[in-house]
């Protein structure tokens, strides 16, 4: 009779663990946050569709492989076309690349900060001692009961710092810019960014995550820490290879009054999951959560949203919208949850879905979870495709068929895109849906 | 111009239109009035391609070409243009931006140049001027969040635009008050041009007291019953639809 051995999937991440940190010098602040990602890790289940909160998204291509966890100048070095295709170059932005989750500062560029703010790398912060990154690294982000996140906290070798003092207004947006390269083997990176505004502190962030290709698998953390009237403009694209793999977590906390608005656009990817999981956690803080998600083939996507009202007069608004082609599968879950003492809250949530393809399929699932009684929360979804009598509308006007339909997606798109506010990254953007959805029409001015 | 001869139509196997005959020539303005119920709409729409209504019977020619044998986007580049009844609202899409990707497509079928975006701006404001719409309607989305005015006058702004050879209105009146009747009236009239026909299609008299047209049609249960000059739709006023389905009976 043959026995079947389960395979213990997080059994290769604990092997490259005690390969890659246990001999690494490392302030003692910085070993007790990793040990307690171990210790989360080891005592959190690896995610399976039985927990409620994967039970839409199968991760067992990623579950069933090993992935080995990519160290410094492993791969091959980017080449200057991979990377001015992602790069903005507008003089006075400040954009810091990472390759394979490692920052890179000869490729990287400090533009106009105001005085005292620092946007470096995670290593070289956390060797210099860097205050900011001794007092909040995962102190927030220990909070998401995962163990990706965990498994992210363990390793912690590199990232992004960045950090805005009282009163600092950096108007120049700030890129972080990851990007992996082709190895020999399947890879896995666990790049990790804290970003710290203290109170009445304003920065735009923009987060890009692409991949070179060959099997990947991303396990990235990212966490705000908003401080009182302090406000965050983030725009996290996610444009990965087919056979890449991203799951991360971004977890946002905000003081009173501090202002985050977000914009997640995610195309390309064979699983991608980015959750997001904001904390109202001072009095008259809100947060603005748009998104994009573009699949093909047979992508499968995952934008899974928490937002907690802990305090009363916040407000949040999740605006997602999704256009799905071929075979490819879209789960979203807007979970906003009102305890009890938090009066005055104001919510609303709309999730819109485009299906392209009648072998595309949706999974939504706007949650509210509401225990105070004096709020305003609402919440909707809606699956769809367009409307022949629109398509016919365009015909009688002389366009075809497929450019109307093209324009249609563009114009189902818009609304989201519109609402970046930098100018360069949306036009970046608007050409990128124009030229996936509508090629053949004319181009809007 | 337009030639329909004989043409029956049907919706979901209910016979619509049972015998249309109906000749415009160019610069001719034609009325086509009727009860509710008569078959206006689907004549609108049949000529202007709508795959909901299945023709039988019959045929349509327009500028020489067998209209009924082209899709709805060749039969505009031809220079057919049909102003709806209820125009759809396009999310996302600018009334410019959605008339340039048109009047472009329509160019292109010609074999003429695209018009640069300055030029099909200038185009666009002297038509706005023209039609007596408001310039903040360029960038708003096609028909989203307009009055039920807003949206006719609109379809005449497409028209100024477009400059079809065959426009055929589908109770551009209905539902509207005076002032924007007299808007849309106006319109017409500017655009009204020797080498232009108009087809009107209305339930009220009340449109062609402020667009003469040359003649009067009366459709009914799916036929022209009567056919006349501008007199008859002050007959048709004064007498009301009753006067003819007595006729239509009594011929029977």
């Amino acid at each position: 009779m043959a026995t079947v051995t389960e395979r213990d999937p997080k059994q290769s991440y604990i092997n490259d663990l005690e390969r890659l940190t246990a001999k690494a010098d490392m302030p003692d602040w910085l070993a007790k946050v990793r040990a307690s990602g171990r210790a989360a890790f080891d005592a959190r289940p690896w995610p399976h569709n039985k927990l409620e909160e994967w039970r839409f998204t199968d991760i067992r291509p990623i579950t069933r492989n090993d992935f080995v966890t990519a160290v410094q100048d492993a791969g091959v070095e980017p080449d200057a076309a991979y990377l001015d295709a992602h790069r903005y170059g507008v003089d006075g932005w400040t954009e810091l690349v990472f390759v394979d989750g490692f920052y890179a500062p000869g490729l990287s560029r400090q533009g106009n900060l105001p005085e005292g703010a620092v946007a470096t790398g995670l290593a070289e912060a956390i060797a210099a001692n860097h205050p900011a990154a001794r007092k909040h690294l995962n102190q927030y982000a220990a909070g998401v009961e995962s163990a990706l996140v965990a498994l992210n906290t363990a390793f912690l070798l590199d990232g992004a710092l960045v950090h805005l003092p009282k009163n600092a207004v950096c108007e120049a947006p700030i890129h972080l810019l990851f990007l992996t390269t082709r190895g020999n083997e399947r890879r896995a990176f666990h790049p990790r960014a804290l970003v710290v505004l203290d109170e009445s502190a304003e920065a735009i962030l923009i987060e890009t995550h692409v991949g070179a290709g060959g099997e990947s698998f991303t396990n990235g953390v990212t966490e705000f820490v908003l401080g009182a009237n302090s406000s965050m403009k983030r725009f996290m694209a996610v444009f990965e290879d087919e056979a890449s793999h991203h799951l991360s977590t971004t977890r946002v906390q905000q003081l009173e009054d501090s202002r985050f608005k977000s914009h997640t656009m995610t195309a390309g990817g064979a699983i991608v999951r980015p959750e997001l999981s904001v904390d109202l956690a001072g009095e008259g803080a809100s947060c603005d959560l748009h998104g994009l998600y573009m699949t093909a083939g047979d992508d499968l996507v995952d934008h899974a949203i928490d937002i907690t009202h802990t305090r009363p007069h916040c407000h949040s608004y999740i605006g997602y919208k999704g256009i799905l082609d071929g075979e490819s599968r879209a789960v979203y879950t807007g979970k906003v949850n009102v305890p009890p003492d938090s009066q005055q809250t104001d919510s609303n949530q709309l999730n819109q879905n485009l299906l392209l393809s009648r072998k595309a399929t949706v999974t939504t699932k706007p949650q509210l979870e509401i225990y105070a009684d004096d709020v305003k929360c609402t919440h909707g979804a809606t699956i769809g495709q367009h409307p022949d009598k629109l398509v016919h509308y365009f015909r009688t006007r002389g366009i075809d068929e497929p450019t109307a339909r093209g324009m249609l997606t563009y114009g189902f798109a818009d609304d989201v895109v519109k609402e970046l506010e930098v100018d360069e990254v949306r036009a970046r953007m608007e050409d990128f849906v124009f030229n996936r959805y509508s090629p053949s029409a004319h181009r809007a001015k | 111009m337009l030639d329909v001869t004989n043409l029956h139509a049907e919706v979901e196997n209910t016979p619509i239109l049972k015998g249309i005959d109906l000749h415009v020539k160019p610069g001719e303005v034609h009325a086509i009035m009727g009860p509710n119920g008569s078959g206006k709409s689907t004549l609108a729409g049949v000529l202007a391609g709508n795959d909901a209504y299945e023709v039988t019977e019959g045929s349509a020619s327009f500028l020489g070409e067998d209209l009924l044998d082209l899709p709805p986007e060749e039969r505009a580049r031809l220079g057919l243009f049909l102003a709806f009844q209820y125009p759809v609202e396009i999310p996302g899409i600018s009334n410019a931006y959605f008339l340039e990707a048109a009047l472009n497509e329509i160019r292109k079928s010609h074999d003429l140049p695209e018009l640069s975006h300055k030029d099909f701006m200038e185009r666009l404001q002297s038509r706005m001027e023209l039609v007596n719409i408001d310039p903040r309607f360029a960038d708003r989305p096609v028909n989203e969040g307009f009055s039920g005015g807003e949206k006719k006058r609109n379809e005449i702004l497409q028209l100024a635009v477009l400059e079809p050879k065959l426009c055929i209105m589908d109770e551009t009146d209905s539902g509207l008050d005076i002032d924007a009747l007299r808007i849309v009236a106006e319109g017409v009239n500017k655009l009204r041009a020797d080498d232009r026909a108009f087809v009107l299609v209305t339930h009220y008299q009340r449109l062609l007291n402020y667009i003469e047209p040359d003649f009067v049609h009366v459709l009914f249960e799916g036929r022209i019953v009567k056919s006349g000059g501008k007199e008859l739709a002050h007959e048709l006023e004064a007498k009301g639809y009753d006067w003819i389905k007595t006729e239509v009976a009594a011929s029977a």
